[in-house]
């Protein structure tokens, strides 16, 4: 697997991703972001999955996979054990992202998260009309969908100010997973889907470096 | 065995014996000065000798792991629906090698042994043997069959725990470790539940100290009532309930002790077989290494520590309703690897089955492991 065959998404993700470093993907799918970032990148780590079939496919992809729901927490990881946390469209799918995103930033240097934004113009349209969203990004119907935490991008910014949260850089891409300027300029209006460079809060005290 | 049966096996196997004249001295300070191990193998050892499996038992396993000796045979080894031609450990890849334990009732030297010191069988002056000893009586096995090094050593619950010590003491010997419902030592309740066990063999008028054979007659009721418990506790609540329930031989009570409820037949039906083909000497030991492994001892009670000398790569597998070993304890096993930075892969099974689930054809579960075996 190579880095350019990934999905768009993921190749922007991989660019911000430093030689030799270590990764943990929450939510790694079959594992083949790992793998590229392997093969490419000399990069070691851990995906974390639930499902069966997926930890299946990473073993094929000889990547290290742990099956973990993300809901119980990461509390198995030692304080600044990762290079980079990074986490895929699946903030949206779990119980306690709130929780999680702290987590993240206690085992991570640096956290990576991208979300479908339900800020998007299509998914505003259908709201309009009196219907949940159901877009090619959001294919599935509110009875079927996993997305349980939906959220727009203003709705994570706001997040990140209320945690105190350094927000690294951010980029947008749209249905076509292109960077069309008009969207960085608009993103809770014209992005799909949103990606997010997170740093620890400038006051946080992790535990172990703790002065008290 | 029939055609069907016949046909996913490996087929008839021959179990074969190896005698070792360098004395093995144990944990427990005693010496062995000679000792035979018995094992089986399935498949072919390939030209550079780098496609060996090594199949740990568990506490009542054997070397019979898979195929049958006899066209008669009504069931093949404790492991055949894993091991043989195009099953995750495809005996058409692997050469696979099961021994039975030293201090095991299979035909390696045990309590049942003569014993030339003293003119006749071991029975309880069979030292006591770790995990650690294993290890080193199976390394000792793998220098006769010529294999510098396992391409993996695996197994469950105690054959885990063997395949972990082996990570820990021949690193340079084990490409990768799969140890499956396994844990770093035994809680309070798993010896507890041993010591029970032993009571029941050791309170049986028939044991005599532990030298019935002199008598010509064996433990049985004890050692039928240690299987019970154990027994019981390798299943779950739920996978009892949903084979046996409240089924009764008969609709009405008879207000009487006898068997009446499904259980209770095939609690007793499982002892009786049991009686048949298992020593009770060989439980008692068999429970005590249990209870002693602890590799991170040695090592201030660090796993993390113990584990950071390993090179090999792990595969670490719990089953979700397995109580005696549960998912939390495996779990321990994964994070001391991940602390130090291992290659690991942890699944947790979905399954009704308990602690046996490790012995059953669970389709994730085999499917998981033919993946891994298949990128070995």
């Amino acid at each position: 697997m190579l880095i350019k065959n990934l999905r768009r998404e993921h190749i922007l993700v991989a660019n911000w991703i430093k030689k030799g470093s270590r990764v943990l993907d929450l939510g790694c799918g079959d594992g083949s972001f790992l793998a590229a970032l392997r093969t490419e990148k000399q990069v070691s780590g851990y995906g974390i999955e639930i499902d069966p079939a997926n930890i299946e496919a990473c073993i094929k992809n000889s990547v290290n996979v742990l099956q973990t729901n993300l809901d119980n927490g990461l509390h198995d990881f030692e304080n600044d054990s990762f290079d980079y946390v990074v986490m895929s469209q699946t903030i949206q799918a779990i119980n306690k992202p709130y929780e999680v995103i702290d987590e993240m930033l206690r085992i991570g240097k640096e956290v990576i998260v991208t979300f479908p934004n339900m800020g998007h113009w299509k998914c505003r349209l259908q709201f309009l009309m009196g219907k949940m969203p159901v877009t090619t990004h959001l294919p599935n119907t509110w009875y079927s969908t996993p997305n349980i935490h939906m959220c727009t991008v203003r709705d994570f910014n706001n997040l990140c100010g209320e945690k105190n949260i350094d927000i690294k850089s951010r980029t947008f891409l749209d249905t076509h997973h292109n960077q069309v300027i008009g969207m960085q300029l608009l993103p809770n209006l014209l992005a799909e889907i949103a990606i997010y460079r997170l740093n620890q809060p400038l006051d946080s005290q992790k535990s172990d470096s703790s002065f008290a | 065995m029939n055609t069907n049966q016949a046909e996913k096996s490996i087929g008839i196997v021959n179990p074969k014996t190896l005698g070792f004249d360098q004395p093995l001295l144990l944990d427990s300070g005693v010496t062995l000065e000679s000792y035979d191990m018995c094992y089986e193998t399935y498949g072919t050892l390939n030209q550079d000798k780098t496609n060996a499996i090594l199949i740990c038992h568990a506490l009542s396993g054997d070397h019979h792991a898979a195929g049958y000796y006899d066209l008669k045979d009504k069931k093949p080894g404790w492991w055949d629906n894993c091991i043989g031609p195009g099953k995750p450990v495809d005996t058409n890849k692997f050469f696979v090698v099961c021994p039975n334990n030293l201090g095991g009732c299979g035909g390696s030297t045990g309590p049942l042994s003569h014993n030339p010191l003293s003119g006749r069988s071991y029975g309880p002056d069979f030292p006591i043997v770790t995990v650690r000893d294993w290890v080193e009586s199976q390394a000792r096995l793998a220098d006769k069959l010529e294999i510098e090094v396992w391409a993996a050593v695996m197994g469950g619950s105690l054959g885990g725990m063997q395949a972990l010590q082996w990570s820990i003491d021949y690193p340079k010997r084990v490409c990768h470790a799969i140890v499956i419902a396994a844990a770093p030592k035994l809680s309070t309740q798993n010896i507890a539940f041993n010591e029970i066990s032993r009571q029941a063999i050791m309170a049986d008028k028939d044991f005599h100290e532990g030298r019935y054979t002199e008598y010509s007659i064996v433990p049985s009721h004890g050692l039928k009532l240690a299987r019970m418990i154990g027994h019981v506790t390798y299943l779950s609540d739920g996978g009892l309930h949903a084979r046996f329930g409240r089924e009764r031989l008969e609709n009405n009570a008879r207000f009487g002790f006898n068997v009446e409820f499904e259980i209770e037949s095939y609690l007793r039906y499982q002892a009786e077989s049991f009686v048949e083909r298992f020593d009770a000497n060989t439980y008692l030991l068999m429970t005590r290494s249990l209870d002693y492994f602890d590799p991170a001892q040695n090592n201030n009670n660090d796993l993390k520590l113990t584990l950071a000398q390993t090179s090999a790569k792990f595969l670490v597998i719990s089953f979700s309703s397995d109580w005696r070993f549960a998912p939390s304890r495996s779990q321990e096993i994964v994070r001391a690897l991940t602390d130090c930075e291992k290659d690991v892969t942890y699944s947790e099974i979905k399954s009704e089955f308990g602690h046996d689930s490790f012995l059953l054809p669970i389709p994730d579960y085999h499917r998981l492991l033919h993946a891994y075996l298949g990128k070995i």
